[in-house]
């Protein structure tokens, strides 16, 4: 195990919120991260710069001159590489006291569960509602606390699901029936600084709960990133017809 | 009677008819197969009152449709 320079997280660490008590279970914490496109790009350095220990990252995509646009741990000359992997080294040169996991693999639900069961904190980042149904499920199961993150064309949305506390889950917010494709930000379009905000909040909502800094559980922040406003939508129990997390209650 | 009425969508007004229901706002203005959440003056209405729940003069419906791009 790396020895950790506190001279690195003096800037944070110097935070009374955190102090070097806060920095020790940074260090003692382990997050995975479901997808390295735009979202996982810009939440994940934040997270290694800040010192988390263990970060999971899980994508079988491979790095594309489309991505280059807005998923700025990549370089020119990665196009082809699998995206996890080149993620994986630029996190481990920013901040070599950080063990990164990787996983060129497209995760089954079972596969999601079991690590969610493994980490402190679960962030979705992933590009389909087939996947984050699967993480919210995993997470819910695992009572493992949950950042969801999503972006297209000037839109975001941020929400964190914390069901240790007894809240809602995402499949309360959004009932996991009708069409699953939905639209992808290769056929949308998306703007590198909407999806890249919305993953370093998903970052700075990870740092909050491993932190106890506290978060709002269960609600949903969606922004318009062309008018620059913000909504909020509270929700302040389990749906009762969920049928993910009402079903789960062992 | 067909009496109108307005409620605020979204911040906007809305006029629709006496009588209308959330899940008749819903059919109106969200595509079919997408997701939503929906909020009723400050809080998530549950899926199971969207076709039950009147909307009356003066309500405050926000709409947020979920996306899945990352």
């Amino acid at each position: 195990m790396q020895q950790t320079d506190f001279r690195r997280y003096s800037r944070q660490s110097i935070l009374p919120e955190i102090g070097v008590h806060g920095q020790a279970v940074l260090r003692d914490s382990a997050a995975l991260v479901i997808g390295c496109g735009g979202l996982g790009c810009a939440a994940a350095p934040y997270l290694a710069g800040a010192g988390v220990g263990r970060l999971v990252l899980v994508d079988d995509d491979v790095i594309e001159a489309s991505n280059l646009q807005r998923q700025l741990l990549f370089r020119t000359a990665d196009v082809g590489q699998p995206k996890a992997q080149v993620a994986a080294a630029a996190l481990r040169a920013l901040n070599p006291e950080v063990e990164v996991e990787v996983h060129v693999a497209r995760f089954t639900a079972e596969d999601i569960e079991r690590r969610a069961r493994d980490v402190d904190v679960v962030l979705d980042c992933s590009d389909n509602f087939t996947t984050r149904y699967a993480v919210n499920a995993a997470c819910v199961h695992a009572r493992t606390p949950l950042v969801s993150g999503a972006a297209i064309r000037f839109e975001g949305q941020l929400a964190v699901f914390d069901l240790r506390r007894g809240g809602p889950c995402y499949a309360c917010l959004y009932p996991p029936t009708g069409d699953f494709s939905g639209e992808r930000c290769e056929d949308a379009g998306i703007l590198g600084p909407v999806v890249g905000t919305i993953g370093v909040l998903q970052a700075l909502e990870a740092l909050k709960l491993l932190l106890g800094l506290g978060t709002a559980s269960g609600t949903l922040r969606a922004w318009n990133a062309l008018s620059g406003t913000w909504r909020m939508v509270r929700m302040k129990a389990p749906d009762p017809g969920c049928t993910v997390c009402r079903t789960s209650v062992k | 009677m067909d009496a109108m009425m307005t409620v605020m969508l979204n911040g906007a007004p809305h006029p629709c008819g006496a009588g209308t229901s959330v899940a008749d706002v819903l059919r109106e203005i969200v595509p079919a197969g997408r997701r939503v959440a929906v909020e009723l003056n400050g809080e998530v209405l549950p899926r199971a009152e969207h076709a039950t729940r009147r909307l009356v003069q003066g309500d405050a419906l926000e709409v947020v449709q979920a996306i899945g791009g990352g």
